[in-house]
């Protein structure tokens, strides 16, 4: 396909200049189903609720069709030999997102909650915008390695977005957790997303100059190998920030996370199982240290442990300062009701959850009209998305681009494990919400960012190595096939 | 770099495995539970997504359904109507959306809801055309006309009471009327209004409890109604073997171990009288003694027999009525003239005439004759069950014969028909500390067709707090009512 020499004879070609071939018509053809099949779910959708094709399926398809191909065309263009994979994937999760969205749009009862807005509609335009900063990481973004010299630029914007939600005027508390801004005029934003890839861009830079002294120093005791005291500094100031965020924003989810990514990175850096095992004991002493004076953890636990027992209080008076929450119970029904193969589109009551039913639980809408089928192919295209990325970090050539990679994938697995977790009463709940099916611009911005840049590494690493430039000598090594 | 990488990777599958396992755990292991969990607003809904099937009395329905009013958000989309509900209410119960259901409403929810699995086959053959769901219908054995007939009664009297008629040869239960009653279409909403009607009636705010379900689950002291039973068990344990033989009754007769005459009503002649008079008088001497003299064991046994002493399933639930044991002889005797902890329901002494009536032979009483599916296929008949034997042929006969007497010229002329033959009981239970409340008027009857059959048994009790004291009794109160039940029943008949 691209045997891309400037051989002087059309008899001739250079050996080592056969690529792998970019499998963008691959992606392509993906892209149709992963278009496609949220089409059908909205009229789907529309039929089982007013028995009717909804009046927006042709502009719907359209619109994310287009969306799609822009992506598309813009992948072709600047990153030819991408993953195949990524793009597509997003897209189907995208779509469906936004089909669950305007489903719950269509409830009664959310209609009748005071906070209602019509979700859908921004949601749409959430991911025009995303695949917008999709399409401008693609064209700004010629070489991952350019980030490489904003590590400690990243580092300070990082903190930057993390203290933002306490600052006092800006910062939102929603339901206990502050991890919200309010940016008047426009809505309100989640900054902890972005920071999620601003940091591994950090780690990653940080990591790879750091990477021998803190792999080779180090003492060996009871067969792991000890860093040196001096090397703990750098997580040892991660995991403090980690601890503040849990006491201040209150936030389990995103404390693990960002810790969760330093350890992963930590890890593949230096090769040494010993930062795994300090990281566990770490947030271990972190977690428990937190919620055994953090009141607003402790409920969290509590709801997790029982509840059923935090859906009786919910329905009740109660003078203890509070908030009780009947959510985890009604998602841990919405499963439940969903059964093997589910209600169907827009006949399952997820409604009842209320508040946040689309953002935070919107997995447990697809687990009622979806059922364990719909759920467990869902859980499966994230698990799609962090394979890749992973391929990704695998493939690539460069340190930086794997721990980068590696440091973008592992966060967006565990950001699927605590919140798909916490919605499944696995863990307790957090107030982070699933990639790309939550409503929410700053979720859809930020995943489609880091989509953005995986798919560019993986553009780098895919890419056949550049043809040695033309050698007076070629003439010498030039084969000669059969015409 | 790769070697951790790859164990990333496998981390990573790990993660999506444990979320894999967890819903695999939600979504199957515990999804039935989780469905089914009645707090799950699902189930409610489920329940009033269709329009519930009917409860039939005489081929035509006493209930309904309507689209719940759209005002608000309601995601029940039909409610409960009633025809006539106060009347019905008793055999119905209630289904609302606010207040769950009860009685027959609730009993029989899987088939009027369609969810029952008796219908699973009609349920499939929905799903699969395509219709909604559409629950069945449960047929009661209720008669109309003997309903209306003991609602209007009671209505009329205006205090409180309860009819229960029975058909002796089936246990078919052809009336069950309780007053004051309560409309259950006015709460099966789940709006404000519904909810102030349904406090309204709690007996916090009435003090008449318009919601007890009299006619099954009140006990009342069944008074000289119970001589019948203790007539019943000196004829089974030979004590005496016909009517006119004359008894063993001095009067005035003091209670074994005490010093206490027990009292007639009046100057009646109840020495030695035989049992067809001293029933027909009401005589407490004659019946008391009978009973102290039977003991505690055996009059135990008969009450037994009739039905005392346990619960019965109609299906709804009626409460025990009560014949104590370890009693002394004179506490025997009171309680064999239906006094002391002697109590019953209305439907008990139904039973008690309905046996009676039947030849000695008690029939299961109920009242749900045949479950349908929203077609009208039967799913569930009810076949009649003999639930004991009280009493041998010859000795019911025996007691008919002594009963007729009471209607013929007794204290229950007031349940005369003419051409049919009428055999009751009256009866005047004292309650209250020092007997100082009202006595309450009870009067149990049957009817018998001139082929011998028995179409009718009846038992009614009343409440009546605004009447004069002294003319409270069986006869005066209860037997009209009692009359218009039986004929009502009779007239269909011919």
């Amino acid at each position: 396909m691209s045997s891309s020499t400037n051989s002087p004879t059309h008899h001739t070609s250079t050996i080592g200049a056969i690529g792998a071939p970019s499998r963008r018509n691959t992606e392509l053809a993906l892209l149709v189903f992963a278009v496609a099949i949220p089409v059908f779910a909205y009229a789907n959708v529309g039929l089982a609720i007013s028995d009717q094709v909804p009046s927006g399926l042709l502009s719907y398809g359209l619109g994310l069709g287009l969306l799609a191909g822009v992506a598309h065309l813009a992948v072709r263009k600047f990153a030819p030999y991408a993953d195949p994979l990524l793009l597509p994937l997003a897209t189907l999760l995208n779509g469906l997102g936004l089909v669950v969205i305007w489903r719950l749009d269509q409830s009664k009862l959310l209609q009748s909650l005071p906070n209602f807005v019509t979700a859908a509609p921004r949601q749409l335009l959430y991911t025009a915008l995303g695949i917008g900063l999709f399409v401008v990481v693609l064209i700004f973004l010629k070489d991952h390695r350019v980030l490489q010299r904003y590590t400690y630029i990243s580092m300070f914007t990082a903190l930057v977005l993390l203290i933002l939600p306490l600052v006092p005027g800006l910062g939102a508390n929603i339901y206990g957790a502050k991890i919200w801004i309010n940016i008047p005029g426009l809505g309100s934003l989640q900054p902890g997303e972005f920071a999620k890839i601003v940091l591994a861009v950090f780690f990653a830079g940080y990591l790879m100059v750091k990477r021998d002294a803190l792999a080779l120093a180090s003492r060996r005791f009871m067969g792991l190998y000890l860093p040196r005291g001096r090397d703990l500094g750098p997580i040892l100031v991660v995991w403090a920030i980690s601890i503040l965020i849990l006491v201040f924003e209150t936030d389990l989810g995103t404390s693990l996370l960002f810790f969760g990514m330093f350890v992963i990175m930590l890890y593949v850096a230096t090769e040494r199982t010993s930062w795994i095992v300090f990281g566990l004991l770490m947030s271990a002493v972190g977690a428990v240290g937190v919620a055994s004076f953090e009141s607003h953890i402790q409920t969290r636990v509590q709801a997790w442990l029982n509840p059923m027992r935090e859906y009786e209080l919910s329905r009740q008076v109660t003078h203890d300062g509070i908030l009780h929450s009947d959510q985890l119970q009604q998602a841990l029904w919405a499963f439940g009701s969903g059964g093997t193969l589910g209600s169907g589109w827009g006949q399952g009551h997820s409604d009842l959850i209320r508040f946040a039913a689309n953002s935070d639980f919107v997995l447990a809408t697809f687990g009622e009209e979806l059922g364990l089928a719909g759920v467990m192919a869902i859980l499966l295209i994230y698990g799609l998305i962090v394979e890749r990325g992973v391929r990704t970090a695998l493939a690539a050539r460069d340190p930086f681009g794997k721990l980068l990679a590696i440091g973008l994938s592992g966060a967006f697995a565990l950001q699927v494990f605590v919140v798909a977790g916490g919605v499944m009463g696995l863990i307790p709940l957090t107030g982070m919400t699933m990639p790309f099916l939550a409503y929410g611009g700053s979720s859809v911005l930020a995943n489609w960012a880091l989509i953005g840049i995986l798919i560019r590494i993986s553009d780098t690493a895919r890419r056949p190595a550049p043809a040695p430039a033309s050698s007076p000598d070629a003439e010498m090594t030039q084969v000669v096939r059969p015409s | 770099m790769n070697k951790p990488l790859r164990r990333i990777a496998i981390f990573c599958g790990l993660l999506v495995l444990t979320l894999l396992l967890r819903d695999n755990y939600l979504q199957y292991v515990r999804a039935d539970s989780l469905k089914d969990d009645p707090k799950n607003r699902r189930v409610t809904i489920a329940r009033y997504a269709t329009p519930r099937g009917d409860i039939l009395v005489g081929g035509d329905p006493i209930t309904g359904s309507a689209e719940s009013s759209k005002s608000g958000v309601n995601d029940l989309k039909y409610k409960r109507t009633y025809k006539n509900g106060p009347m019905w209410a008793p055999v119905t119960g209630y289904a609302s959306q606010a207040f769950g259901a009860t009685q027959l409403e609730s009993i029989e929810d899987g088939i009027l809801t369609g969810d029952d699995d008796r219908l699973f086959f009609r349920k499939t053959l929905d799903m699969i055309t395509g219709k909604e769901q559409q629950g069945g219908n449960v047929v009661t054995t209720l008669n109309a006309a003997a309903q209306k007939a003991a609602f209007d009664g009671l209505k009329k009297r205006g205090g409180k009471g309860a009819v229960v008629a029975l058909e002796p040869s089936t246990g078919k239960i052809l009336a069950l009327a309780s007053y004051p009653s309560y409309d259950p279409s006015s709460f099966a909403g789940n709006t404000n209004d519904d909810a102030a009607a349904w406090k309204k009636l709690q007996k916090k705010y009435d003090p008449a409890d318009p919601m007890l379900n009299r006619a099954l689950r009140e006990t009342y002291p069944p008074g000289s109604t119970f001589k019948v039973v203790t007539a019943a068990a000196a004829l089974e344990n030979g004590k005496y073997t016909s009517a006119d033989e004359r008894t063993d009754s001095p009067l005035p007769w003091v209670m074994p171990g005490t010093t206490t005459e027990l009292k007639n009503e009046g100057n009646i002649p109840c020495e030695n009288a035989t049992m067809r008079v001293a029933l027909q008088y009401s005589c407490n001497t004659v019946f008391g003694k009978i009973g102290s003299d039977l003991g505690n064991d055996k009059m135990l046994e008969e009450a037994k027999k009739f039905g005392f002493d346990s619960e019965q399933f109609t299906p709804v639930r009626a409460t025990a009525s009560v014949f104590s044991d370890d009693m002394n002889k004179s506490q025997t005797a009171l309680s064999s003239i239906g006094q002391y902890n002697t109590a019953a329901t209305p439907l008990q002494m139904a039973m008690v005439a309905s046996a009676v009536a039947n030849d000695g032979k008690l029939m299961k009483p109920y009242m749900v004759d045949e479950l349908q599916s929203s077609n009208l296929d039967p799913v569930a008949k009810t076949e009649p069950e003999e639930l004991s034997r009280p009493l041998s042929p010859k000795n019911a006969q025996i007691l008919q014969d002594m009963m007729q007497t009471v209607v013929e010229k007794g204290t229950g002329t007031n349940a005369r028909i003419s051409g049919v033959e009428v055999g009751g009981k009256t009866g005047t239970a004292q309650h209250g500390v020092e007997n100082s409340e009202n006595p309450y008027a009870w009067f149990i009857s049957y009817a018998k067709l001139p082929d011998g059959s028995s179409p009718v048994a009846v038992a009614v009790v009343i409440e009546d707090e605004g009447a004069n004291r002294d003319d409270i009794s069986g006869g005066g109160l209860a037997a009209p009512i009692a009359k218009n039940v039986m004929e009502a029943v009779v007239n269909a008949k011919k």
